[in-house]
């Protein structure tokens, strides 16, 4: 149990900035996942903490005190790998042992924590089995165990279910974070599947070419992307390219709304990012043609085009009637800002009121 | 050739092809074929290595051990069977202690000319080797190492390199990297991970470089002849005098002892023998 600091962590591969100047407080106990599409920097970021990349520069920390000069064996970190995980020659048993035995701990303790951390992952009966005659989720489970029995001070995930089909890897990450919880050890999980990082994560660092993005909770990141990468990123969004006019007057489409205090010059670009389920049908608002309705049982999603908008993405309940090709009205219900890369900050949480429409295209 | 009858045919096979029966037959036939060429002289050999006097009009000769008796009560020849079982193993080992480490090297470190130097391991077997000898013969002169153990072993050694470089860096570079990270993550050093972990996975792969290597060092006559004449001598050596100067049964006496080595390592390590492993040696 400890917290994990990385300051200032920058790492190139030859020309490439794999990660680039990265400053990420893991608190103790928590659950942090890092979250990005491949090639993002995050597993670089993993490798790191467990001492298999060296920083170019800065600094990363246990507990407050540098593990710089640590090699992976004397790090008081635990790696889960993607796969290739267990040792092909050893039981589960022997796997499991291996670390405990480099330590010489007595065999009878080694037994017992065998036993025990066993029993925790969930296969009691597996300790005399070959990897090759376990299921790949039973495993991931031994790797887990692996990584618990040496009790270290931060767990390490690196898409440790990537490799399982759909229904194990739900399951498989509800046991994780269960088993988190239970012995409140602090983690870092890396995935590129922004479903499994919503589900599991305390909070969530999203990474871009190497760069952090933004650090938060999951609802947090959903409902105040601090980029136009994670407001893209994270759930679905609708991006509609805008245009500021008269100063304080956002246009965006037939949409036209209020822009938060700051002085803005006529005609700056801004892209007004809206999410699917804050399109509301209204007589008042812009119109746009439905082009598309998709059926996903509890819910509906309406794809339609709206002029000078592009198409949207519109989430509705299973009792409202579209027909492809009708006209409807849409109304923006909340939306968020963004100049560049970066929201418009409004001094808080966007409220509503800042995309209420003010006046029809 | 699609095995399946239907694209056979489809493709425009010859027409008897078409009939299972009859392809099966020429499947056969062939295979025999092959199979007397390929054992058709090895039987020969051993009809011969058994045989007593052979007259006219019997086909077989009669069954006798006395050219067994002749050859293994030579004294020469038991110095040879004693030199060769006793140099092919020590020059297997001594090239296993020194390739393996510049397999492992090869297979895990990038480092600059590691393809051209991996090449040239080739070049022993890529030109005649009668030269190479020569110029190493002259070497051993000044080193006092003609007609030496040593001399002999080293001469064997040069023979395994190419088996003992390839196939083990292939089979070190098949292990997944991640398997040495998780033994180093749980607290292993290096040198532990490699002998508690990587060096336990790439046995198979080991055991069939280390046969390739013995066998290659068990045969090797050329280098031996140049270097070991006249006090160290093996086996394959001494067949070249057997063939010359002694009846024929002689010759496939010695035959069958050659040849035994290679069987019976070969029937040792066949669940090793799986394509995969060999192929592997040959990916740069």
């Amino acid at each position: 149990m400890a917290s994990l600091s990385l300051v200032h962590v920058s790492r190139r591969f030859g020309a490439q900035a794999a990660v680039r100047d990265v400053t990420l407080d893991v608190r103790n106990g928590e659950l942090m996942c890092l979250l990005g599409p491949s090639g993002c920097g995050k597993t670089t970021m993993l490798r790191m903490i467990g001492g298999f990349i060296m920083p170019d520069a800065g600094d990363i920390q246990i507990e407050g005190r540098s593990v710089m000069a640590l090699p992976p064996e004397r790090r008081p970190t635990a790696m889960v790998f993607q796969r290739y995980n267990l040792w092909p020659h050893m039981t589960v048993a022997g796997n499991i042992a291996f670390g405990l035995r480099l330590r010489h701990l007595p065999r009878a303790e080694i037994e017992t924590k065998v036993r025990q951390v066993l029993a925790l992952v969930g296969l009691p009966g597996a300790a005399q089995k070959y990897p090759h005659q376990l299921s790949g989720g039973e495993q991931q489970r031994v790797a887990v165990a692996r990584a618990l029995v040496l009790a270290p001070q931060i767990l390490l995930l690196d898409e440790p279910f990537s490799n399982l089909d759909a229904r194990l890897r739900v399951h498989m990450r509800e046991e994780v974070k269960q088993l988190q919880r239970q012995i409140g050890i602090t983690t870092v999980f890396v995935t590129h599947d922004q479903e499994e990082a919503l589900t599991i994560a305390d909070r969530i660092a999203v990474m871009k070419d190497g760069i952090l993005q933004q650090v938060d909770t999951p609802a947090a990141l959903y409902a105040r992307p601090q980029t136009l990468f994670v407001a893209d990123f994270i759930g679905a969004m609708n991006l509609v390219p805008a245009r500021v006019e008269a100063g304080q007057m956002l246009a965006a489409g037939a949409w036209r709304l209020r822009l938060p205090s700051g002085v803005w010059a006529d005609g700056a670009e801004m892209t007004l990012a809206v999410r699917p389920e804050d399109l509301i049908l209204d007589p008042q608002g812009a119109p746009a043609r439905v082009r598309r309705v998709i059926n996903l049982g509890h819910y509906r999603q309406v794809l339609l085009d709206s002029p000078g908008a592009g198409p949207l993405r519109l989430f509705t309940g299973k009792e409202a009637a579209f027909a492809e090709g009708q006209e409807v009205r849409v109304r923006v219900a909340r939306a968020l800002v963004f100049h560049g890369a970066s929201v418009v900050e409004v001094g808080g949480p966007m409220r509503p009121a800042v995309a209420a429409p003010v006046e029809r295209g | 050739m699609s095995l399946s009858a239907a694209p056979a045919a489809a493709g425009g096979a010859p027409w008897y092809w078409a009939i299972g029966g009859l392809r099966r037959a020429l499947g056969l036939g062939a295979f025999l074929a092959l199979a007397a060429f390929i054992l058709g002289p090895l039987l020969t050999l051993l009809v011969w290595a058994f045989a007593g006097a052979w007259l006219f009009p019997n086909l077989l000769p009669e069954f006798s051990l006395k050219w067994w008796y002749y050859v293994l009560g030579n004294a020469d020849v038991d110095k040879a069977i004693r030199m060769s079982f006793l140099s092919a193993p020590i020059a297997t080992l001594f090239s296993a202690v020194i390739c393996i480490p510049a397999a492992y090297a090869f297979a895990r470190l990038e480092f600059p000319g590691r393809r051209v130097l991996l090449l040239s391991f080739l070049c022993a077997n890529a030109f005649p080797k009668i030269g190479l000898y020569v110029s190493i013969a002259t070497l051993f002169y000044h080193l006092n190492l003609m007609d030496t153990f040593a001399g002999v072993v080293l001469i064997q050694v040069v023979n395994t390199i190419l088996f003992m470089i390839w196939i083990p860096t292939g089979t070190f570079r098949g292990i997944n990297r991640n398997l040495e990270e998780a033994a180093r993550d749980v607290g292993a050093g290096p040198l532990r991970t490699f002998f508690h972990i990587t060096l336990p996975i790439a046995v198979p792969g080991l055991i069939v470089a280390a046969l390739f290597a013995f066998l290659a060092a068990f045969d090797e006559a050329q280098g031996t002849l140049i270097v070991g004449t006249p006090n160290h001598i093996t086996m394959p050596v001494m067949m070249y005098t057997l063939v010359l100067s002694y009846a024929q049964p002689v010759g496939a006496v010695f035959s069958v002892l050659l040849s035994l080595p290679s069987l019976v390592f070969l029937l040792l390590a066949q669940r090793y023998l799986r394509a995969g492993y060999l192929a592997a040696g040959y990916s740069l």
